[in-house]
């Protein structure tokens, strides 16, 4: 087990410096100078000697391969730098969006997960019933859907309930506050964009325990259970879960990573200054820097997930523990 | 001896896109208490389906069992609620498949998988089964059973799985053990073994066996008496001796010549059986077996045979038993 750990750790390691070297050179082929932007931004002429002396502050003039090493040893020593549109420190701009974020994706995976695996069950147990019917429509209305209607579902639902019931409408707050500062107003701000996330990617997740789960019913060791005389739960419960959660949590695990830089449209709706956001003004402004750091950030998250997803294979599944 | 299982009629359909699918129709045999019998027949031809059916494990849908009745220490099996045949199974009657690669669940230990049914069926707790199991682990020639136990089925070999199995069907000490096919998935050699293993255990503790297998060669040695299976249908039962020294079923000696025997020298070279066994979808009021019998007759066509006596307690169903008896004695 430590071995295999071990293994998965090292591993870790080329994996990153091929996400740098992808998003360092893949960036500047984009079109686009951050110091023409900022100089010249709203469209009025830019003195070139400005933008020179910009460049050379910036770094931006000097041969590609020395700005390579530099990002690197950037992401070694823990140094990110500053942003090149705001010039403040890139800790200090992705501080508490990453906050934001990843209590995001970890609300909006657990309740994925709260929805998809027992609905996933329920369905194969019940497979061509109405039970599996509905279940499966609401799953694919999941997927069909995109998750920011529901956000302003969600929003207008709010606000006409709290209306006809209280007599005034509420909004939840739109400030972003820590959870360890004020954990109720950071919940009734954040629980409805991972609700709306989470039913979305709860979809992908209950499709697959379903069909997992009718696969691993259908095995041989599911009839010896059988013949045993066990209870049907314990037969579901103890010996098809676990079985059929191995395919579950690698798709659980993608979208763990995913969500952490991928809810643009989500953060819009519900007002949020996430990740997603910053990534998207980043890119706009070819702020090389940013962009590489909110970069490099996600694929840590990915990298990571995807350990830590490796980590529960071994546990689910002695195979590959001992192997 | 008593009568410890009587199966009367039972038949078991599977509804499929295809067509319904006969794939037990009525057959009628008797276990007695401590005896082993065997059931003997070609692949797909209803075996594992008919044993499946004693346990009501038939998935539904798409299968159904459709009639019959199949009595069990004064109860009809068909009838009982699904808590009661759920107390019958791994209690009463246990199983123990064909493939012990797949037929041990890969992520619980032996231990669990030895010990769940006894704690659910005796109410004993998790010492007093995990004692039970390093038994029982012991009996069927397991070593070091209490170290086994926190292992799980990828650490045993096949034979040794089998084993395992073995002890799980005996750990709550049942009436009866249907083991399907339990060796056909092993080599020879541990073939023989597990063979043995199961003869000698089943002996020592008065537990009545039914044993599928395809090889009727190998049954020879094991089994009081002896039921063919013929496209979903009993064709023939008697004792082991009666089944090889006195076949009386075209289907029965095409069986015999077909495998390689192990009480009787090797007098001529092995035949299989010409043709294919029907499909079950498509059966007619005719003798399934026609169009691969060289006793064919007219009547064949349109009249199924019903199992006849030739002798006491040896059943046939074939119109020219008689000239066939003569023409193989
Ligand atoms: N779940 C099922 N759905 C449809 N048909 C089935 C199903 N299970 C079994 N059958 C059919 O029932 C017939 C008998 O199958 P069964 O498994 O009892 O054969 P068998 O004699 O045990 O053969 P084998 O030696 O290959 O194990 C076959 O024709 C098979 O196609
Ligand atoms: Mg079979």
């Amino acid at each position: 087990m430590y071995n295999y750990i071990l293994k998965r750790i090292l591993l870790m390691i080329p994996t990153l410096f091929g996400a740098a070297f992808l998003v360092f050179f893949l960036l500047r082929l984009i079109p686009g100078d951050v110091c023409e932007l900022r100089l010249a931004g709203t469209g009025l002429y830019a003195d070139p000697a400005e933008i020179e002396l910009c460049q050379e502050k910036l770094g931006l003039n000097q041969p590609m391969i020395v700005q390579f090493f530099d990002f690197l040893i950037g992401i070694v020593t823990f140094d990110l730098g500053e942003s090149m549109w705001t010039g403040k420190p890139i800790f200090y701009e992705m501080g508490l969006r990453f906050e934001l974020s990843l209590q995001i994706a970890i609300m909006a995976t657990i309740t994925s997960i709260f929805i998809a695996i027992p609905l996933g069950t329920i369905s194969a147990i019940k497979q061509d019933t109405w039970i599996d019917y509905v279940v499966r429509t609401f799953s694919i209305a999941g997927i069909a859907i995109p998750s920011f209607w529901y956000g302003i579902l969600i929003v207008l639902g709010i606000l006409i309930f709290t209306q006809s019931w209280f007599g005034e409408p509420w909004m939840p707050p739109l400030d972003y506050v820590p959870i360890w500062v004020d954990p109720w107003r950071n919940l009734s701000q954040l629980i409805w964009p991972a609700l709306a996330t989470g039913y979305r990617y709860s979809a992908v997740a209950t499709r697959m325990t379903r069909s997992a789960m009718l696969e691993v019913l259908r095995e041989d060791y599911i009839r010896t259970a059988r013949a045993k005389g066990l209870l049907e739960k314990v037969i579901i419960n103890r010996h098809a879960l676990k079985n059929s959660l191995l395919p579950v949590v690698t798709v659980i695990g993608i979208e763990f990573a995913f969500l952490m830089g991928g809810l643009v449209v989500t953060e819009q709706v519900f007002n949020l200054n996430g990740l997603g956001k910053l990534f998207v003004d980043s890119v706009m402004s070819s702020d090389y820097a940013m962009t590489q750091a909110l970069v490099m950030v996600v694929v840590m998250v990915f990298v990571f997930t995807n350990f830590l997803v490796d980590i529960m294979y071994a546990w689910l599944d002695p195979r590959i523990r001992y192997a | 001896m008593a009568k410890l299982l009587e199966i009367q009629d039972l038949q078991t359909l599977f509804y499929t896109s295809a067509g319904t699918v006969k794939a037990v129709d009525e057959i009628s045999y008797d276990v007695e208490e401590g005896e082993t019998v065997a059931i003997v027949g070609e692949s797909g031809c209803g075996k594992s389906v008919s044993a499946l059916s004693i346990l009501r494990l038939i998935a539904n849908p798409p299968g159904e069992i459709t009639g019959g009745k199949i009595n069990f220490m004064g109860q009809d099996l068909l009838q009982l609620s699904d808590r009661e045949i759920r107390e019958i199974r791994g209690r009463d009657i246990s199983m123990i498949f064909q493939e012990p690669m797949t037929s041990l669940n890969p992520v619980l230990t032996i231990g669990v998988q030895l010990t769940e049914a006894m704690e659910f069926h005796l109410g004993i707790d998790t010492e007093e089964a995990e004692n039970r199991a390093v038994k029982w682990l012991e009996m069927v020639g397991i070593s070091e059973p209490r170290r086994r136990l926190k292992q799980y089925p990828h650490h045993f070999s096949g034979g040794m799985r089998q084993r395992v199995m073995i002890a799980m069907a005996l750990c709550c000490e049942p009436k009866l053990i249907i083991a399907d096919e339990p060796t056909t998935a092993l080599d020879v050699t541990i073939q023989a073994q597990i063979l043995e293993l199961m003869k000698d255990l089943s002996s020592r503790l008065g537990v009545a066996l039914i044993v599928i297998t395809h090889n009727l060669g190998v049954v020879a040695r094991y089994a009081d008496r002896v039921n063919v299976m013929y496209a979903g249908k009993i064709i023939e039962s008697g004792t082991a001796h009666d089944i090889y020294h006195k076949p009386s079923h075209p289907y029965t000696l095409g069986l015999l010549h077909s495998v390689p025997r192990l009480d009787q020298p090797r007098k001529e070279r092995l035949k299989p059986i010409d043709g294919q066994p029907p499909d079950l979808t498509k059966l007619d009021n005719g003798c399934s077996f026609r169009p691969r019998c060289s006793f064919l007759i007219d009547k064949c066509e349109n009249h199924y045979p019903a199992l006849e006596q030739v002798a006491s307690g040896h059943i046939t169903a074939c119109w020219e038993r008689e000239k066939l008896i003569q023409e193989h004695r």
